[in-house]
């Protein structure tokens, strides 16, 4: 059975953070979301230590295979998630992952302290890698400011800590390194790509932002290399994401080093995206268990 | 009534022509009978993505009419107007092709009285594509005895689609229904808010309610003139929109004491105070 940071999963896919609103899709799609949950673990939303309103729209754009988008991580702040979202949250038939992003060291300990102390939490993944926020930017762009704040959160819980790393930097496996050597216990990669692109029809910049963030297929061959460096630089298990729609891709980031891969972009499409990814890849993984033999034959 | 949870593959029964536009009608064997302002989330099975990578989100698509499938199931006729990658993919598909859909999706219109209270009747206004979903809504109202009243608005003789919707195919339109052209080639000349302001501004105007889709700057008119004669409102908004299901947050539309709605699972029907002001920027 699959495993992440000594959490059990019935099979290695996940969901991106931001990509999947677990409460909201069970009010369109009722009692069947739970029965048939697409995840084998769920990854919350970003919270921030105060609310967020998010970005003006316009927040999304269509690309070549993908889309670019500036939401602005809207939430209910950490008071209002652990008021109202984690107790719905728990109910999920998977283990739960709490993103978490903040300003300051100090921010960010409050949170990790907070969200951990929470039993229904299994693990927590830091966004230090949002291209959305001006202040995301920052620490994940640097190795010794990832190392630093690794360094401040370890000691706060005994949960793993998942640091998502940013794709937006020259070299994503010092960064990994950096928290590595902080402390963590995973690395996630990767979040979107910095981009943007022009509304024909005003000849401005199409998001309300000015700017956003890629994905899709689009970014999968910039997300396996990604993924293949940071597994040359560390020993962190690795969730490997970007730009995955189908077994076939998710087998890819799984040869070049991750444990786990995280489906994001492809829910929008197919709302079952997860379990149709999970699916593929095992039938895929059977058909490489059974032709072995043969090849060895040969 | 939950939407089926997940994609489901339709087939397309049918394609016609519809005053430029076309309706396009699947059979879905799956999902539950939607109610007028639900919209569904389409993407062709096959060359989805063949222009140049798009499209690749599937597109909103509210209900113009439903009816019982030939063999079992409802059959969806969605209006299109081919604007774009999906749109003109969606518009060239052939019968017996296959579609990805999820849905119904979103809230509906609500009766008048539950929009105002002691309000009976209705005037719909509808502007281009947007006439779809107040096709359902008409025939709705017809079933329950719902007076109401139809304006419509179009830009020219090419885009003078869905009327048939309204009326049968006989061509004839049904006496409650009027038409506004910018052309004038049939109908007033003029917008459809000049057939909707006198109605405003009769005696009994608060004894209905407005219920309206169309273009962003024909709902803006709408809800302001609605807001001035303090008659209540409906509207179908439309907004970029990935996911229909509440997980990508890009269908944002701004409230009236700041923060954001979420159209897909908010909307698509707002009411006209829940709405500062209906902008391009996001629809």
């Amino acid at each position: 059975m699959p495993e992440l940071c000594g959490i059990e999963l019935e099979h290695p896919v996940i969901n991106a953070s931001g990509t999947y609103d677990a409460i909201a899709a069970r009010a369109v799609f009722g009692d069947a979301l739970l029965e048939d949950f697409p995840f084998a673990a769920f990854v919350s939303k970003t919270i921030t230590p105060e609310p967020r309103a998010g970005n003006a729209p316009r927040r999304i754009w269509e690309t070549p295979a993908g889309m670019l988008n500036s939401i602005g991580l809207p939430n209910k702040g950490l008071e209002g998630f652990l008021a109202e979202d984690l107790p719905r949250l728990a109910a999920l038939p998977v283990p739960l992952i709490v993103s978490i992003m903040a300003t300051s060291r100090e921010d960010f300990a409050r949170c990790v302290e907070r969200v951990a102390a929470r039993r229904e939490v299994a693990a927590i993944e830091l966004n230090v890698s949002c291209p959305n926020v001006h202040s995301g930017l920052i620490v994940g762009e640097d190795p010794a400011e990832t190392e630093a704040l690794l360094e401040t959160l370890r000691p706060r819980t005994e949960k793993p800590l998942i640091v998502k790393l940013t794709p937006n930097v020259a070299g994503p496996a010092a960064v990994a390194a950096g928290a590595e050597r902080g402390g963590a216990d995973a690395v996630s990669l990767i979040n979107t790509l910095k981009g943007t692109a022009v509304d024909p029809a005003t000849g401005a910049p199409a998001l309300g932002n000015g700017y956003g963030g890629l994905s899709g297929p689009a970014v999968r061959p910039v997300a396996l290399e990604q993924v293949r460096s940071v597994r040359a630089a560390t020993g962190l298990p690795i969730v490997g994401m970007g730009g995955i729609a189908s077994g076939a891709d998710a087998a890819e980031f799984l040869a070049l080093g991750a444990s786990v891969v995280a489906v994001g972009t492809e829910s929008f499409r197919d709302p079952r995206a997860g379990s149709r990814v999970a699916a593929e890849l095992e039938s895929t993984l059977r058909l490489e268990r059974v032709s072995e033999p043969v090849l060895d034959l040969d | 009534m939950n939407a089926p949870f997940g994609r489901r593959l339709c087939e397309v029964a049918a394609n016609r022509d519809s005053g430029g536009y076309r309706v396009v009608s699947l059979l879905d064997h799956e999902g539950p009978e939607p109610e007028p302002g639900q919209f569904y989330m389409l993407a062709a099975e096959a060359g989805w993505g063949a222009d140049g990578g798009r499209a690749f989100l599937p597109r909103a698509i509210s209900v113009a009419a439903t009816a019982p499938g030939a063999r079992g199931g409802v059959r969806l006729d969605f209006l299109l107007d081919a604007v774009g990658p999906g749109t003109e993919r969606l518009c060239g598909l052939g019968a017996g092709e296959g579609v990805w859909i999820t849905g119904p999706l979103g809230n509906s219109f609500a009766a008048p009285a539950e929009v105002s209270p002691g309000a009976a009747g209705a005037v719909l206004v509808g502007g281009g594509v947007g006439v779809a979903p107040l096709a359902l809504l008409r025939r709705r109202f017809g079933e329950r005895g719902v007076p109401h009243r139809v304006l419509l608005g179009f830009r020219d003789r090419r885009h003078t689609g869905g009327l048939d919707l309204f009326c049968g195919s006989s061509g004839a339109l049904c006496p409650e229904v009027r038409l506004a052209t910018e052309d004038g080639h049939t109908g007033l000349q003029g917008r459809v808010t000049d057939l909707l302001l006198p109605i405003l501004a009769g005696d009994d105007a608060r004894s209905g309610v407005v219920y309206a889709c169309g273009p962003p700057a024909m709902l803006e008119a709408v809800r302001a003139l609605c807001a001035e004669h303090g008659v209540a409102c409906e509207l179908a908004l439309e907004s970029p929109m990935a996911c229909g299901f509440g997980a990508c947050f890009g269908c944002a539309v701004p409230k009236p004491g700041g923060g954001f709605l979420r159209l897909c699972v908010d909307g698509p029907v707002l009411r006209g105070d829940q709405v500062e002001e209906v902008s391009h920027a996001y629809a």
